[in-house]
């Protein structure tokens, strides 16, 4: 179900542009909208991350993938299972870049026999880096549309990409591997049973959107031509608050702009905030400094406490009278 | 609000990073490029093809056009108003457009485009 309300949210979200985006409401779709979603993703970042920062965090939580560290003769491991800030650098710093609990991702089966088979399961490890790495590329060479002059790092990332030399313009490798690693994404969605089962519209929206965006983006650069330079000039006035729209963009643009500033407008207030969430995760900002460092739960109620010698001079006369010991005469 | 200090820096360093282009925008954004055609160009009144065709996709026809002289041997192109040219991208292209500082380079610089036809070709010399 969800699955088909997403599919068809965002041909709803290529029709609007391709309809809208004439004459006047150019400026609406060119002008307008981008800047209300740029507006929205800063300001609604901020707002995420501000609310999960003000959730109190009741104890540290030890139970990560990794021997702590206490007595010398019991090796450690450093990285899984950090004592000290560095250690936790680290862990964040290769959960970030690498997606080290992807990598542990493991397949289960009952075989015959009856058997558990437990096994490593790379695939979606493998195809959530070369999404997330091509997505990077493909973020870092429009700069070449945000900047002037173009810095220079924009042309070599270029070079590289575009190594092959296929067809004019040049195939960008990133392009066609986040299409195809985003597409990997959506069907290991529907093809596993399991997978398919658990997954919502939350889920398959943001990826027909990012299917959506990145295939419109592959069109205007091979197949539907649209004027780079007026592309350009566009964006310019956008990021130097001197907005124009000039003649002659093709529609396909706008619809490649509008996806965008959904997905950007959406990103706050969706699944794809795990961007910001990772550094928020428990199990992964926190040393495991349990029996060193005293945790404070920071929503500790000021418990009235009443201790026993104090128990004891309220009593004391009382006990003796009874005949019960007392520690102090 | 937790771990303030780190929390907000690392906001900081977010908000700061995606409005860069922004800010650098309004300190360092110029007019578009003015491509410039020379006198032979605009007695021509009209390229190979049409303005809008040849602005958006010269360079899928120079490709086509390299792929077909250099595979199949045709020299020929005939464009879509009849009218055949010598594909050639010396002598046909850079007959008319001779500047290509003023003309090519414009909207290429600008735009990022680094394009290849000069690791074979010769760029042409310029008179200044």
């Amino acid at each position: 179900m969800g699955v088909w309300v997403s599919f068809f949210a965002v041909i709803v979200l290529i029709v609007i542009p391709w309809v809208g985006a004439q004459g006047a409401g150019q400026y609406l779709f060119g002008i307008v909208i981008p800047y209300v979603a740029v507006l929205v993703f800063i300001l609604g970042f901020v707002y995420r991350a501000t609310k999960w920062a003000k959730t109190p965090v009741p104890f540290k939580i030890p139970t990560t993938g990794g021997q702590m560290k206490s007595l010398p003769w019991i090796k450690s491991n450093p990285l899984d299972n950090p004592s000290n800030n560095a250690g936790v650098i680290a862990r964040m710093a290769l959960e970030v870049l690498a997606f080290r609990s992807l990598f542990r991702n493991s397949k289960l089966e009952l075989r015959e026999g009856p058997k558990l088979d437990y096994a490593s399961n790379k695939w979606l490890w493998i195809a959530a880096l070369a999404f997330h790495y091509t997505f990077l590329v493909v973020f870092i060479r429009h700069f070449r549309l945000f900047m002037e002059p173009v810095p220079g790092f924009v042309g070599l990332l270029e070079s590289v990409d575009g190594f092959m030399e296929v067809g004019l313009p040049r195939l960008m490798m990133s392009s066609l591997i986040l299409l195809l690693a985003a597409l990997y994404l959506f069907l290991r969605r529907v093809a596993v049973p399991q997978l398919r089962y658990i997954s919502l519209a939350a889920d398959y929206f943001p990826l027909f959107l990012i299917i959506g965006l990145v295939s419109s983006g592959i069109l205007m650069r091979y197949f539907i031509r649209v004027d780079i330079t007026s592309v350009k000039e566009l964006i310019m006035g956008l990021v130097s608050f001197r907005p124009t729209v000039p003649e002659g963009i093709g529609v396909i643009f706008f619809i490649h702009l509008f996806l965008l500033s959904v997905l950007i407008a959406y990103f706050p207030f969706s699944k794809l905030m795990h961007a910001g969430g990772v550094f928020f995760s428990p199990t992964r900002n926190l040393p495991n400094d349990n029996r060193v460092k005293r945790h404070i739960n920071p929503w500790n109620y000021p418990v009235k406490v009443h201790t026993y010698s104090e128990y004891e001079d309220d009593f004391r006369e009382k006990m003796k009278e009874v005949g019960l010991p007392v520690e102090k005469e | 609000m937790y771990n303030k200090g780190t929390i907000i820096t690392g906001l900081v360093i977010f908000v700061v990073l995606f409005t860069s282009p922004f800010v650098l925008g309004l300190v360092t954004s110029g007019p578009p490029p003015e491509p410039e055609l020379t006198a032979k160009a605009k007695q021509a009144k009209q390229c190979v093809e049409v303005k809008e065709f040849m602005v958006e996709s010269h360079m899928q026809l120079l490709d086509d056009w390299r792929n077909e002289a250099v595979r199949e041997g045709k020299r020929t192109y005939v464009a879509t108003d009849g009218k055949p040219y010598t594909v050639s991208l010396q002598n046909t292209c850079m007959e008319c457009h001779s500047n290509k500082s003023k003309f090519c380079d414009q909207c290429h610089n600008y735009a990022g485009v680094d394009p290849y036809c000069w690791q074979c070709h010769i760029a042409p010399k310029e008179k200044s």
